[in-house]
């Protein structure tokens, strides 16, 4: 039980894919403007990260090593097509917000990493499960960067109001920024600051040393 | 991990296996739910014209508010409703591809670049009282990147603007693609069409006078993307388009 709970909950904080491992970021900057379209993001992530690991872990045995990232890409590719045929089935609106980036969720570099990585090793169970923990860990961080974006970019939440804007009387100025994509990467920043400033061991060591300014001599 | 697993057979079957167990799985899901994306498909089209219509509201169903349009059949040379033919069925981007109700376009009168064009077009009405309220017209062109496809309402008149939206085109976001911007959309409610020389309506590079009755501000930063606006109304405005239907309309012939 202790290594199924580590296995869910190692990816949230630990071992954070977009915080530590920095993937699937250009997908965290593009859905992340509304809490609702990151919401119906994350879940797509997880189900196509938890059920595209256990596939793999399945036939894992079968697979031979020169053909093995195809495989893993056909399973992805073919959850992914599932996933967006069911979104546009019963929750248009969003799958029109979340236009090409459904289809992206194959080339998300988590999902990619957890079966190559883990569900290549691993057995079925243990495999579904880390990925949904991989896929919560993606979530999380959409689920931050959505509320701060969406909080300061039209000053509501989940579409319900909570800062009251000036264009329709109130007294806060939408910040326009948080709206754009750029956004995300400077929230995305403070947050892996302040992740790495709490759980200090995630602090990378420095590749190399900068040498010290040469002196200006006469020439 | 046995070293067979590597051998070219092996390797064969499995890629066939795979390839096959996730073709059904993906032409399953999109068989199985394509009635239901259907509905919403229809659904979003009916938003689409109610938007362009400036009549949509969110807080109502959309089949409620849908059922005070009724979609008719025009034929574009004589402006005469076309009877013969059911209009909930009638695919007008498909008959554009269809010799039996397309024409080509010569590429004189070809300015929104569409080449073919159906000779019958699907417009929606909205009747009070026997009296036509407004007409919403599907209009179409080409852009800088892509065809873009949209409505055009009319008021009863036939002259002034009730609203105006494209539902599909690729330009680029944030320019091109602020065809969809609800401030530049809310400047077209009032324009008119056409003055005593004939269309009128156009977009102004640089912005528009205010008081100008004929113009729109063009798309800073999107030329090619607004001179396609531009030309696609010109296009559907003109004799080619929608012209003698609007005049059968104006003169109370329909």
């Amino acid at each position: 039980m202790a290594k199924t709970k580590e296995l869910l909950f190692d990816p949230v904080v630990n071992n954070n894919p977009i915080a530590l491992q920095v993937l699937g970021i250009c997908s965290a900057l593009a859905v992340t403007s509304s809490m609702a379209v990151a919401l119906v993001m994350s879940l797509a992530v997880i189900v196509v990260t938890a059920f595209s690991s256990m596939f793999v872990a399945m036939i894992r045995s079968q697979i031979p090593s020169s053909i093995r990232i195809i495989v893993q890409m056909t399973i992805i590719a073919s959850l992914v097509i599932v996933v967006d045929q069911i979104l546009k089935a019963y929750a248009y609106e969003i799958s029109k917000q979340l236009s090409v980036f459904v289809g992206l969720i194959i080339t998300n570099c988590i999902v990619m990493g957890r079966a190559e990585a883990f569900a290549m090793k691993n057995g079925a169970v243990d495999s579904f499960i880390d990925g949904i923990g991989n896929g919560l860990g993606y979530g999380a961080i959409l689920m931050i960067v959505g509320f701060i974006r969406e909080l300061f970019g039209s000053g509501s939440v989940f579409g319900i109001e909570i800062l009251s804007k000036v264009t329709e009387g109130g007294w806060y100025y939408t910040n326009g920024l948080m709206l754009l994509p750029p956004s995300a990467f400077f929230i995305i920043g403070f947050l892996i600051w302040g992740v790495r400033a709490w759980k200090t061991a995630q602090v990378e060591k420095d590749e190399f040393k900068i040498a010290p300014n040469t002196k200006l001599k006469e020439a | 991990m046995s070293s067979n697993n590597e051998s070219v057979k092996k390797t064969v079957t499995v890629a066939l296996v795979l390839c096959l167990v996730c073709s059904v799985v993906v032409s399953a899901a999109a068989v199985v739910l394509r009635p239901v994306q259907a509905v919403n498909e229809k659904a979003n089209m009916q938003m689409n014209i109610l938007a362009a219509a400036g009549m949509y509201d969110p807080t109502q169903s959309i089949q409620s508010q849908f059922q005070q349009i009724s979609s008719r059949l025009v034929d574009l040379e004589t402006g005469a409703f076309v009877a013969e033919l059911d209009a909930e069925a009638f695919d007008q981007r498909r008959a554009a591809k269809d010799p039996e109700f397309a024409r080509v376009l010569s590429s004189a009168e070809d300015i929104a670049s569409i080449k073919r064009q159906s000779r019958i077009a699907k417009v929606y009405l909205v009747e009070t009282e026997g009296q036509i309220d407004k007409i919403i017209l599907p209009i179409h062109g080409y852009g800088l990147w892509s065809t873009l496809y949209g409505f055009m309402a009319l008021e009863g008149d036939g002259n002034t603007v009730a609203g105006l939206g494209f539902y599909e085109h690729a330009e680029t976001p944030g320019l091109g693609g602020e065809v969809d911007n609800p401030n530049w959309k809310s400047q077209w409610p009032g324009k008119q069409v056409y003055d005593a020389d004939g269309v009128a309506i156009r977009l102004v590079k640089g912005g528009a006078d205010r008081s100008d009755a004929y113009g729109v501000d063009a798309l800073s930063g999107a030329t090619l993307t607004s001179r396609g606006v531009d030309n696609l109304l010109k296009f559907w405005l003109s004799d080619s388009g929608f012209k003698p239907f609007l005049d059968n309309v104006k003169q109370g012939r329909i």
